[in-house]
Parts: structure tokens; C-alpha cells; sequence
């Protein structure tokens, strides 16, 4: 946990920060609108003598007082999914529309992917891709699992992915929720930062870089790009924006998901950063009783 | 017609023809096969499926996206697995049944509570059942309506449960 130490002039509140790093996390779920309305996935739990509580942000985000949310028959149906409550504020933030095309950079293991779906009514298209073909499976496990017939999963290098099996141009939207050093997922799995390093950071930045320019090239203008991270290192976030203000054709945007966040950075370890990445949002632990996220909104275009 | 040249080829996913008329790979369904297999074996309209294409990657092996894409697509899935053929039974898959069994009026097996957990654990079970034997759609009452849980067959007397190792649970 001292890794985190880093990041106390910036969050404020650090010693509250700190102890809610060291809870554990709610157990929570999504409702699978694709094959349940909330309002039914809800009767089915009071049915099983499973509790739940809503969440005030989102109707399909459920806090349930089961640890084991896997083992029920909702579940078992397909009508809710696992899923940690700040790893669903990136698709609601992308807002996709029925009928779009939409890229999920890095895909597995498929929450997001089905997140994305359901917000269109599983109509359009959503391209889910991941380089790694060991997390393919669970990628396509999930989305099979949860009912999405509008999904095609690709196995390529984001950074230099290709729209060619497909017979369009440009993507509408772009999800890029980018593997990161993941210091925001220290509440879920306690050994997040055993591995952590500078070096690690700094590597992994110029990869998201990569992604992030991919992304916006493979977009439509007056398209949407939703980046997102589970880290709080400012190399990984609003340096990453910074990087690709400067490269590409695109400008943030404001956005209100309706938890608590803290704006993005503009001055971190002697570097200054564009005004506009005040713009992205930091959601910190402390303040929804949640992992920690990053989350930008851009658009495409001058 | 087929075409002697035109091979199934496991690499890519190519659309199903409409009919028999437009087959040029020899053995692959035609989208006529496949509705009139939905309607036949479990009442399910072939207007459910308007709006979706079928594709075939890997022998047989029929899968549905909604919505259309040139063919052919050199991906690694597209849309859900959906229905096993180039075999005597036809096999849908658990999957598939989830998501579009609702709408089954035909081959509906509805389970108690405690059938349905066996079910669910994978379980070979015995039980009464006078219907056609073969794949069914395996059913039970939850929230208040009926919901599918599968794709079951059943044979001798036996409905045994095909429930893939990954999805069977202890419920």
C-alpha cells in the first residue's frame, strides 16, 4: 500500500482514501437488461431471499448481500452479471445508442463488452477486441453467457487495429478502458500492488498512448472516445490525454455520471498537463465505497 | 446448386444461403433449414429471428448476429453460438435456448425447483415425460413466469442435461 503513498497531495482526505483501501468492496452486480428488466431481476431475488440495494446513479447497478452473486438463479439465467461499480461508469459515459458501431479496445473479459451491448438494445454493432487470446475465451464465455448476438470479437494489437473484416469506414464510439498498473483495484484482490513499479507505470503509459491515437483515428468525427482506467497514476491518466490532445484531432469533453469525483490533474511531478483534462474525472474510494477509476470523455474532430 | 470448389472453410464465418437454391457450399444449412428447424421443433416463429443473420465457421457450427455484415468475416466470433448441424439431431445451444426459448410453445419441459437444480449441476435425471424424445427446451417457474434453462435431452426415460462444465452450477 505504500505505493499509494505518492498520491496524498492530491487526493485530499488521504487517511480517508487509505482506510477505504483497506475494506473490502461491496459485492455488486449489473442487471443484464438484454435478457431481464431491472424491475424482474429484482422479483427473481426476492424469490431467491437474495437482498439487494439500488444504487442511486444507475438502475441496473444492485449492491446484493450475497458474496457469492455467481451462485444464484439470476445469475444462473443470465439476468445479472458481476461487475465492480466504477467498471460500469465508462459505458454509461460512452452513452451508446441502438444501431451504432462501437470498438472496445481492449475487451476481455467482457464486462464492459456487455454493458455496451445492452445499453443498445443488443442492435448495431459492438467489435470487441483484446490482444490477449488467453482472455478471448472469457470474453466470449461472457458474452454468449449473456445473451449479445450484436458483438464480433477480434484478437489483434489495438494500438494497430485494422477495420478491415468489417464493410464500414469509422467506428460512432470508442471504448478504451486500457490495461493500466491497477492501484484502484487494491480492495478486490489485496496483491494489486505486488508488482507495482515506475518502470511498470511508465511502460504500460506508452502502450495506452498507443491505444488511446488508435482510437480516435478509427472514429468518426463528432464521434465518442471514452477512456478509462483503474489506476489513479497521472503517467496512465491525464498524461495519456495530454499526449493525445497534442497528436490527434479531438477535445474533452464535460460529462456527469452522478457519483462523486475529484477533476483531473494538471500538474504532477514537475510536468503540466493541458487545462482541459480538468475535464476527466477521478473517482476515489472514498467517495462512492468504491474501487478507484479514471474516466475522459472526448470527441472527435476540431 | 452446390459448387464443387466452395468448401467450408473454418477460418472465417460465411452467411448461411436463403435457401436451398442459393447453396454452394455442399452440407451447410440453409437460413429456410434453420427457421423451419425453430418452428418444427419448438414452435418458435420464424419472424423472431427477422433482423438476424446466420453464419457457419467451424463444421457446422451455426451462428446468429443481429443485424448483417458483408460476407465473408475473418473473426474470431461473431454473435452467439447458436445451433449444431451436419449431424442426424440438430442441437441448439444452451445459450441460444436462454435467449429465444421463451418464445417455445412445443418440446417445453417444465422442471420443479429441485429438477431444475439438478439440471443445473449437469445431472442425468429420470423422469415422466410423453412428449417427442430428443432435445427439448428445459423450463422452470421463476418470477413468476416461465424461464428457460436450457437446452435438455431426453431419452429412455432420462432427461440428461448437456449444461456446458463452465455455466453448470450448485443452486
Amino acid at each position: 500500500m505504500e505505493q499509494l503513498e505518492r498520491y496524498e497531495p492530491l487526493v485530499g482526505e488521504f487517511e480517508a482514501f487509505r482506510e477505504a483501501c483497506e475494506r473490502a468492496l461491496p459485492s455488486v452486480v449489473r442487471v443484464n437488461t438484454i435478457e431481464a428488466t431491472p424491475e424482474r431481476a429484482k422479483a427473481a431475488l426476492d424469490e431467491e431471499g437474495v437482498g439487494w440495494d439500488d444504487r442511486e446513479w444507475s438502475d441496473t447497478v444492485l449492491e446484493l448481500d450475497t458474496t457469492n452473486p455467481g451462485s444464484t438463479w439470476a445469475s444462473f439465467h443470465g439476468w445479472i452479471h458481476g461487475q465492480e461499480e466504477v467498471s460500469a461508469i465508462p459505458a454509461e459515459v460512452l452513452d451508446p445508442e441502438p444501431g451504432e458501431r462501437v470498438w472496445d479496445a481492449c475487451a476481455a473479459p467482457g464486462s464492459k463488452t456487455t454493458q455496451l451491448a445492452a445499453l443498445m438494445d443488443d442492435e448495431g454493432l459492438v467489435v470487441a477486441n483484446d490482444n490477449n487470446l488467453g482472455r478471448l475465451s472469457a470474453l466470449r464465455f461472457n458474452t454468449e453467457r449473456l445473451g449479445v448476438t450484436n458483438a464480433a470479437v477480434t484478437n489483434r494489437d489495438a494500438r494497430n487495429f485494422s477495420l478491415k473484416p468489417f464493410d464500414f469506414e469509422a467506428f460512432d464510439k470508442a471504448l478504451v478502458d486500457v490495461p493500466c498498473s491497477c492501484e484502484g483495484t487494491i480492495r478486490k484482490n489485496p496483491t494489486a500492488l505486488d508488482d507495482w513499479s515506475m518502470d511498470h507505470v511508465r511502460s504500460v503509459a506508452g502502450v495506452q498512448k498507443g491505444i488511446l491515437r488508435r482510437a480516435v483515428q478509427a472514429t468518426r468525427e463528432r464521434g465518442t472516445v471514452v477512456y478509462s482506467t483503474c489506476t489513479f497514476a497521472p503517467e496512465e491518466n491525464e498524461a495519456v490525454l495530454d499526449h493525445v490532445l497534442r497528436e490527434e484531432d479531438c477535445r474533452l469533453v464535460e460529462f456527469d455520471v452522478g457519483l462523486d469525483s475529484r477533476p483531473g490533474i494538471t500538474e504532477w511531478d514537475g510536468e503540466t498537463y493541458d487545462e482541459s483534462v480538468r475535464k476527466a474525472q477521478r473517482f476515489y474510494p472514498h467517495l462512492n465505497d468504491t474501487g478507484g477509476f479514471f474516466c475522459a470523455k472526448l470527441e472527435v474532430g476540431p | 446448386m452446390s459448387d464443387p470448389e466452395a468448401t467450408n472453410d473454418g477460418q472465417r464465418f460465411d452467411r448461411l444461403p436463403e435457401t436451398a437454391a442459393d447453396r454452394e457450399v455442399e452440407g451447410r444449412a440453409t437460413r429456410e433449414e434453420v427457421l423451419d428447424w425453430w418452428d418444427q421443433r419448438f414452435g418458435i416463429p420464424p419472424e423472431t429471428f427477422e433482423g438476424y443473420s446466420f453464419w457457419e465457421k467451424g463444421k457446422g457450427k451455426i451462428w446468429i448476429l443481429r443485424g448483417d455484415l458483408e460476407s465473408p468475416v475473418g473473426v474470431e466470433a461473431l454473435g452467439m453460438k447458436f445451433l449444431r448441424t451436419r449431424q442426424e439431431h440438430w442441437k441448439p445451444t444452451m445459450n441460444a435456448v436462454q435467449r429465444f426459448g421463451r418464445g417455445a410453445t412445443r418440446n417445453v419441459i417444465e422442471l420443479t425447483r429441485e429438477q431444475a437444480r439438478r439440471f443445473a449441476r449437469g445431472e442425468t435425471q429420470e423422469l415422466e415425460w410423453d412428449g417427442d424424445w430428443g432435445y427439448l427446451v428445459a423450463a422452470h417457474e421463476f418470477a413468476g413466469e416461465p424461464e428457460p434453462l436450457g437446452v435438455g435431452l431426453y431419452i429412455h426415460g432420462e432427461l440428461q442435461s448437456p449444461v456446458p462444465k463452465g455455466r453448470q452450477r450448485e443452486l
